[in-house]
């Protein structure tokens, strides 16, 4: 599996990640040794096996529906680049 | 896929009869104290960010754990819709980029969902019903709300609402037209609102619904179809989809194609309309979420969820029916709103005699109380008139203590007085009578009184209404009708 150049733009547009035309081959290079690494894998036989969740076995764990968090407002915002009245502020995003 | 030809209102179009076909994904919050994934207030409303964990804004290094009520309601919704219950389902990451998503990803269920196929009935005009098939129902996170008024360059973001527990409740492509959307709606909404799963207040937003609507010819291969996106009025989704389905046949029938896209339905003009241009599909790009491990329980876990389930709209019914005798129709309007359908019962709680009196008071409720309600915008939860009054002025009429035509004066004076129905009636003199003697002299009185008109009722025996009318009249309605009528029979010759 590798990508062509579309496919890096396309990546970087979904993730909303700003590339510049000059840097789509290096990226490609990039993101298609990454693929070549992980393709090794397709060597192995996986017929019939199960997708590992967990490398022990476990049940996952529950939380009982009480409110234990929240109102703490301040802390949310605390690092946004710009609020107001403890809402975050976003450039316009409605068409 | 293949849909089936189903029983539904064609729509004529300059080239015959188009089919519509329908389906539907309904979004419910789950009735929980805390959110899906964190320990955070679930409640309406709240300051700007107050209801916010660190889980929920996505800060780095927080992990999800779910909400073991969460997991429940979602299955005993399931139940509840008669579907298959997956003991073992997976969390996907639904992959996405926008200001509503601090994580830049829902926490959804792709391939294995929390429940499986299903079906409900739904009701529609004359008696008339329509089973609609359920694909699936999964559990994922609602997003945050924006707000774009506040400034003329910057969204707010308000992460409240981000990551309350959403149930996504997706119908097969069953439904046919805009009433059996309507239906499956309402009927979807009370089987919720029953099992308290879900509040279903539509206006907060707590249900809403995608539509997916799309048009051929009867049993032809199946239209594009468009979504409409986020209809919160059952009223609306019957009129976008009249309006939707008139839009795509005459594209068609010009001799267009349908571009499969999002719409926005505008109340105020009763149009559907494009809501953003597509350069590309969506592409989310699912794989199962690493900070989750599958969730699974046990067939005795969902065994007794199941026992204790409460009773459904449609098992309450038949119990009315079967057991007071009521009619379909007025059992119908009692279970619709599960209100409605505990009111009643605690009325018949109430009465002396529910196998006399069950269906007379199932008359009261509908006609007299509901009517009132409704004329006075009321919901049945602030009835001025409890369910314990009405079951008393029942019993009186039951018991014959008082007529049908007094007990509505009853009923007024208790609506905009209050008091004990029977003390009413004892102090205000309302008692019905049924001492022959006091009736038969009134009837006596009456027939001395106008010879003339005894004569053209011997020739007419329907003229014998007006002797009926006088002696209700002189008695103040408080005669019993049945003894008049007898009375007047025999004195009359009739």
């Amino acid at each position: 599996m590798s990508v062509d150049a579309a496919t890096v733009r396309r990546i970087a547009h979904l993730a909303r990640i700003a590339v510049t035309e000059a840097e789509v081959p290096h990226l490609q290079g990039e993101l298609n040794t990454m693929l070549a690494f992980v393709e090794q894998l397709s060597e192995v036989n996986i017929d019939g096996v199960e997708p590992m969740t967990s490398v022990t076995p476990m049940e996952m764990k529950k939380r009982q529906d009480v409110v234990i968090d929240g109102e703490i407002p301040d802390d949310i915002v605390r690092n946004a680049p710009e609020t107001q009245n403890h809402f975050f502020l976003v450039p316009k995003v409605v068409e | 896929m293949t849909v089936s030809v189903k029983p539904g209102k064609l729509i004529k179009g300059q080239t015959g009869d188009w089919e519509v076909v329908i389906g539907m994904e309904v979004h419910a919050q789950v009735t929980s104290k805390s959110k899906l994934f964190s320990g955070a207030s679930t409640e309406f409303g709240g300051e700007p960010n107050s209801h916010v964990s660190l889980v929920d804004a996505a800060m780095p290094g927080m992990l999800p754990v779910i909400n073991e009520e969460c997991v429940k309601q979602a299955v005993r919704t399931g139940l509840g819709l008669n579907a298959k219950i997956n003991l073992r389902s997976v969390f996907d990451r639904k992959n996405y980029f926008y200001p509503d998503s601090p994580q830049g990803y829902q926490i959804s269920q792709y391939k294995s969902p929390v429940v499986g196929e299903g079906e409900i009935v739904v009701e529609l005009d004359g008696g008339r019903t329509a089973t609609i098939g359920i694909e699936r129902l999964h559990l994922e996170q609602d997003a945050a709300k924006l707000l774009h008024d506040q400034s003329p360059t910057m969204s707010c973001v308000d992460l409240n609402r981000c990551g309350v527990a959403l149930m996504e409740i997706v119908s097969k492509p069953d439904i046919r037209d805009a009433e059996q959307a309507k239906a499956y709606v309402t009927k979807l909404r009370s089987i919720l609102r029953y099992l308290g799963t879900c509040d279903g207040d539509m206006e907060k937003g707590s249900l809403r619904a995608d539509v997916n609507v799309s048009v051929r010819k009867p049993g032809g291969p199946l239209g594009t179809r468009c979504e409409i996106k986020n209809m919160n009025s059952i009223n609306f989704i019957g009129q976008a989809i009249e309006y939707e389905a008139r839009r795509q046949i005459e594209i068609i029938e010009d001799g267009g194609t349908i571009d499969q896209e999002t719409r926005l339905f505008d109340p105020n003009k009763g149009e559907t309309r494009s809501m953003r241009s597509k350069e590309e599909a969506h592409d989310y790009r699912y794989f199962p979420d690493p900070d989750l491990l599958p969730l699974e329980f046990t067939q005795s876990y969902v065994d007794e969820l199941k026992a204790k389930l409460p009773e459904l709209p449609d098992q309450k019914k038949a119990r009315f029916i079967e057991s007071l005798g009521l009619s379909p129709y007025d059992a119908g309007v009692l279970v619709a709103e599960r209100e409605s359908a505990v009111f009643y019962e605690t009325v018949l709680d109430g009465l002396a005699d529910k196998a006399r009196d069950g269906k007379l008071a199932a008359n009261w409720v509908i006609n007299e109380l509901f009517g009132r309600l409704n004329k006075e915008g009321h919901g049945i939860t602030a009835s001025p008139v409890s369910a314990a009054q009405l079951a008393a002025i029942v019993s009186l009429i039951g018991e014959g203590t008082i007529s049908g035509k007094i007990a509505k004066d009853l009923f007024e004076i208790v609506w905009t007085e209050g008091g004990d129905p029977r003390e009413l009636v004892e102090a205000r003199g309302m008692k019905q009578v049924t001492d022959l003697g006091a009736i038969e002299k009134v009837v006596d009185d009456i027939i001395a009184a106008n010879p003339d008109k005894v004569a053209q009722a011997k020739a007419k025996p329907q003229l014998a209404g007006w002797f009926v009318g006088q002696v209700m009249k002189q008695s103040g309605g408080k005669a019993n009708p049945q003894a008049v009528n007898d009375l007047l029979k025999t004195k009359l010759g009739i």
